[in-house]
């Protein structure tokens, strides 16, 4: 009964979504009030019924009903709670009806935060959004719906991938799919703004928070995705550059092109059709995720089942949604004139030299993610491609990222002079090189690569910390000019941290861990980069729904002895998967990692892969930082100001006529209050 | 910034939508056999039960035969046996079991279970032959002309319809070739 309550919410969620895509859309542009009015209602109304279509599917799940297919084949009576409410999102059907669910939250949620926004303005917005989500509704009631009934109903379900069955691995896909999700919300300003020929400040200002969160919680998932791998996978590795992954790290890095592009539109009032082209190409990229995982057209070891049907839908609304945007961008983006200029040397230059380095890395995963299949279709025969293609491709375009992220934020906007600070700049450039030149000698072994590489998050930390100390040089009052800072400078510095943090862990552990893959019998004892492990017992444990041969060494440094490390081979009761627990010392500075290979001789002796990864920690300090400092910038007070000042001129524009409808009135109040925030501070 | 330019971002889409098309059509794990068309790679094996002799590849030149890599321990195999059973009782063609990475007594135990077809079974404990035949898992399935190259690879179990639709066909094309 519950399961048909879902589906039947799920058709009205459709037809409320129809609505929402047409009605509202068709008032701003005929310019009928009431039809724009729709939209809120519409909004709140498809949330709640896709709310609770996915509230009876979780229903499904807790309550083992297993005369609904998609349970049985992706849940167990044995399933702990916990990866009975994550498993809703473990298979296809049930992750598609979850996208469906974050899309309909961010929708309400763009609906109920928009008071401040004009009417025409919040319509078209939300009639885009409606459009997205008549896609991904009509896709899961045409092709993967989850309340599919089965009959005979099975005694058990097949249970859940254990692979699947980890903490990290349960919130990695809600937070993947707050971001791609989220992206949608910047797409339809996008679109919007396209349509109405218009994207002034106060829209941009709109916009920031909303698509700074978005990428937060993408920068949050591809993170767990990559710790969960290091830990679940038995490899020590931390990233592969599998086609999957790389469907999440593309719309990353036009993301991160977005909010800084995003900036300095708000800011200064240039790179406009280039913002909106970026926010259109972030939300394409996430949707160009959703059918390479989907189709089958690229093989992973990720990817959910292959179905060409699902391919060929997903790709016709690709096509549709991309390919119109993409028409409506070319055909009106020459409306959305910059209204400032900048010279050179100004931050806007070096953000524009950011924003296309960004681009060009992401085109370069692209096209070796997809080039196996382009060399396939024109009939060359099968290749693959693998990280050394993009290792090759991309680390030599992180590092001027990385240099102009440390010159960008210390520069002015519109214009500055290097001259004027050429002594602080060489100062820190040469003090970055020889620091990590003597940093990588003492700790490691010289390495250039390493050398190059911590010399550049040397140098954005640095010129970061530079900037906040240059900041408050000149103010008398220092501690209040710390208090009244924007929250966007703290979020900034932040994030360029965590990435220079990041930095690090990525180039150290990628030079200098040392692995080795050796025979061991109980009590033998070997040597790995200055640690010893010694095998110290192996014995049979059970676990909630699983056997395991659980191992345990002793690891010691020279005369230190560090304690013990336990490593499992798990054997799962009801789908018969092998998995790998590796055993992790972790440590600030280094992992030690153990991962079980196979018996050998019958059970008397273990094939064991021991690691010890410098720093790896770092890598994932860098992404909570750098989430963190998007956090931040999301919060800034200055976005939550807009809303009372625009209420005001929301008033005095409704007596006007509302055709352009963009909210004049607010938009000078409001940039008056942005320059007077600019003059403080090169911020 | 001209009209043209502005379209660049849609046409290079489009081209990337056909391309998708086009691999919706295609399967990415599908691994065509380097060695077709081309001479079998030789050997000389001994002979299982032990002790019944042994084959050398040469020997079998002029005819039609068919190679089946197989092991006790391989579960999709005793789904495809049965077919192989159907392939030597609808056609006199040499079939070669190699008995790939296993025990002769378990392999002749399981061949006591299901029923032995093979005109030779082909002891490979090792994993040698396999290896020169570029066997990456089992079972797996060669057709094999008379002027010794390989001309067909099944990759997997054999089920009714490739035996029948496939192999079968294919073998009769071959003994009408010239030696």
């Amino acid at each position: 009964m519950i399961p048909e309550l879902g589906h039947f919410a799920l058709i009205l969620a459709l037809c409320t979504s129809i609505v929402l895509a047409v009605v509202p859309m068709v008032g701003s542009i005929s310019g009928h009030s009431g039809w724009m009015a729709m939209a809120r209602p519409a909004a709140a109304a498809q949330a709640f019924l896709v709310s609770l279509a996915y509230a009876c599917l979780t229903w499904a799940f807790v309550s083992h009903d297993f005369s609904v297919l998609y349970v049985a084949n992706t849940s167990n009576t044995s399933l702990p709670l916990i990866y009975r409410i994550s498993g809703v999102w473990g298979g296809h059907e049930g992750s598609i009806l979850f996208w469906c669910f974050i899309s309909a939250l961010w929708t309400g949620a763009v609906a109920v935060f928009s008071k401040a926004l004009p009417q025409v303005l919040l319509a078209r917005v939300l009639s885009v959004l409606g459009i997205v989500s008549v896609g991904f509704l009509l896709f899961v009631l045409l092709t993967s719906n989850p309340f599919e009934r089965l009959f005979p109903v099975p005694l058990d379900g097949a249970s859940l991938n254990p692979l699947l069955q980890d903490p990290g691995m349960a919130i990695h896909p809600p937070m993947l799919y707050l971001g791609y999700v989220g992206f949608s919300v910047a797409f339809a300003f996008a679109i919007a703004a396209l349509i109405g020929g218009q994207l002034d400040a106060a829209t941009l200002r709109w916009m920031r928070p909303w698509t700074n969160i978005a990428w937060m919680f993408l920068t949050v998932g591809i993170s767990l995705g990559s710790w969960w791998a290091y830990n679940e996978l038995g490899w020590g590795g931390w990233w592969f550059w599998d086609p999957v992954e790389n469907a999440s790290f593309m719309p990353w890095l036009v993301g991160t092109a977005l909010i800084h592009s995003l900036a300095a539109s708000e800011k200064r009032g240039v790179f406009k059709a280039w913002t909106v082209l970026l926010a259109v190409l972030a939300f394409s990229l996430s949707l160009l995720g959703t059918f390479l995982v989907r189709s089958g057209v690229l093989t992973s070891v990720h990817s959910f089942a292959a179905d060409p049907t699902r391919g060929l839908y997903i790709l016709l609304f690709l096509g549709v949604v991309v390919g119109g945007s993409l028409l409506l961008y070319a055909l009106r983006a020459h409306k959305l004139k910059s209204t400032a200029t900048f010279e050179l040397v100004s931050r806007e230059s070096a953000l524009l030299l950011n924003n296309i380095l960004l681009v060009v890395a992401c085109a370069a995963v692209l096209l070796g993610t997809l080039y196996p299949l382009f060399v396939d279709a024109l009939g060359y025969g099968k290749m693959s491609v693998g990280a050394q293609y993009f290792n090759a491709v991309f680390v030599p375009l992180m590092l001027p990222i990385l240099l102009i992220v440390g010159l960008g934020a210390m520069l002015n906007w519109k214009r500055d002079k290097l001259t004027g600070r050429s002594t602080p700049l060489a100062i820190l450039a040469i003090a970055s090189i020889l620091l990590a030149a003597l940093l990588s000698t003492q700790l490691l072994s010289f390495r250039i690569g390493a050398v190059a590489s911590l010399a550049m998050a040397i140098w954005v930390t640095s010129s970061t910390v530079y900037g906040i100390v240059h900041r408050f040089r000149n103010k008398r009052k220092r501690l209040s000019a710390v208090m009244h800072t924007p929250a966007a400078f703290w979020g900034m510095s932040i994030a360029h941290m965590g990435l220079a943090v990041f930095t690090v862990g990525v180039a150290l552990t990628s030079m200098y861990t040392e692995e080795q893959t050796v025979r061991m019998q109980i009590n033998d004892t070997h040597e790995v980069g200055g640690y010893g492990f010694e095998f110290a017992s192996i014995e049979e444990v059970r676990g909630a729904n699983f056997n395991a041969a659980e191992a345990t060494f002793n690891v010691r440094q020279g005369d230190r002895d560090l304690g013990q490390v336990v490593a499992q081979k798990r054997f799962y009761d009801v789908r018969q998967d092998t998995m790998t627990e590796a055993g992790i010392d972790a440590g600030f500075t280094r992992d030690l990692f153990i991962a079980l290979g196979e018996p050998l001789d019958r059970g008397t002796a273990w094939s064991v892969r021991i690691q010890t990864k410098p720093f790896i920690r770092w890598i994932w300090l860098g992404t909570i930082f750098m989430a963190l400092g998007g956090l931040l910038a999301a919060c800034d007070r200055r976005y939550r100001r807009v809303g009372v000042r625009a209420k005001a001129g929301d008033v005095a524009s409704a007596k006007e006529s509302n055709n352009t409808g963009l909210g004049q009135r607010p938009a000078i109040a409001s940039m008056a209050a942005s320059s007077t925030d600019n003059a403080s501070s090169p911020g | 910034m001209n009209l043209a330019l502005k379209l660049l971002p849609l046409v290079l889409f489009l081209t990337l939508a056909g391309f998708l098309a086009k691999g919706l059509t295609l399967d990415p794990a599908e691994l065509p056999s380097p060695l077709i068309d081309k001479p079998a790679p030789e050997f000389t094996v001994e002979l299982l039960p032990e002790g019944s002799g042994e084959l050398a590849s040469s020997s079998l030149d002029g005819k039609v035969w068919v190679l089946n890599v197989w092991a006790s321990w391989c579960a999709p195999c005793v789904q495809e046996h049965p077919y192989i059973v159907e392939l030597a009782e609808k056609r006199s063609v040499i079939l070669l079991g190699l008995n790939y990475k296993d025990e002769p007594g378990d392999a002749q135990q399981w061949l006591g279970r299901l029923g032995n077809p093979f005109t030779y079974v082909l002891d490979d404990r090792l994993g040698d032959v396999g290896l020169d035949w570029g066997v990456y898992g089992v079972p797996e399935t060669f057709v094999i002309d008379k002027l010794g190259r390989v001309r067909y690879k099944h990759v997997g179990p054999l089920d009714r319809a490739s035996v029948v639709d496939k192999l079968i066909p294919l073998i009769d094309e071959l003994e009408r070739e010239p030696t």
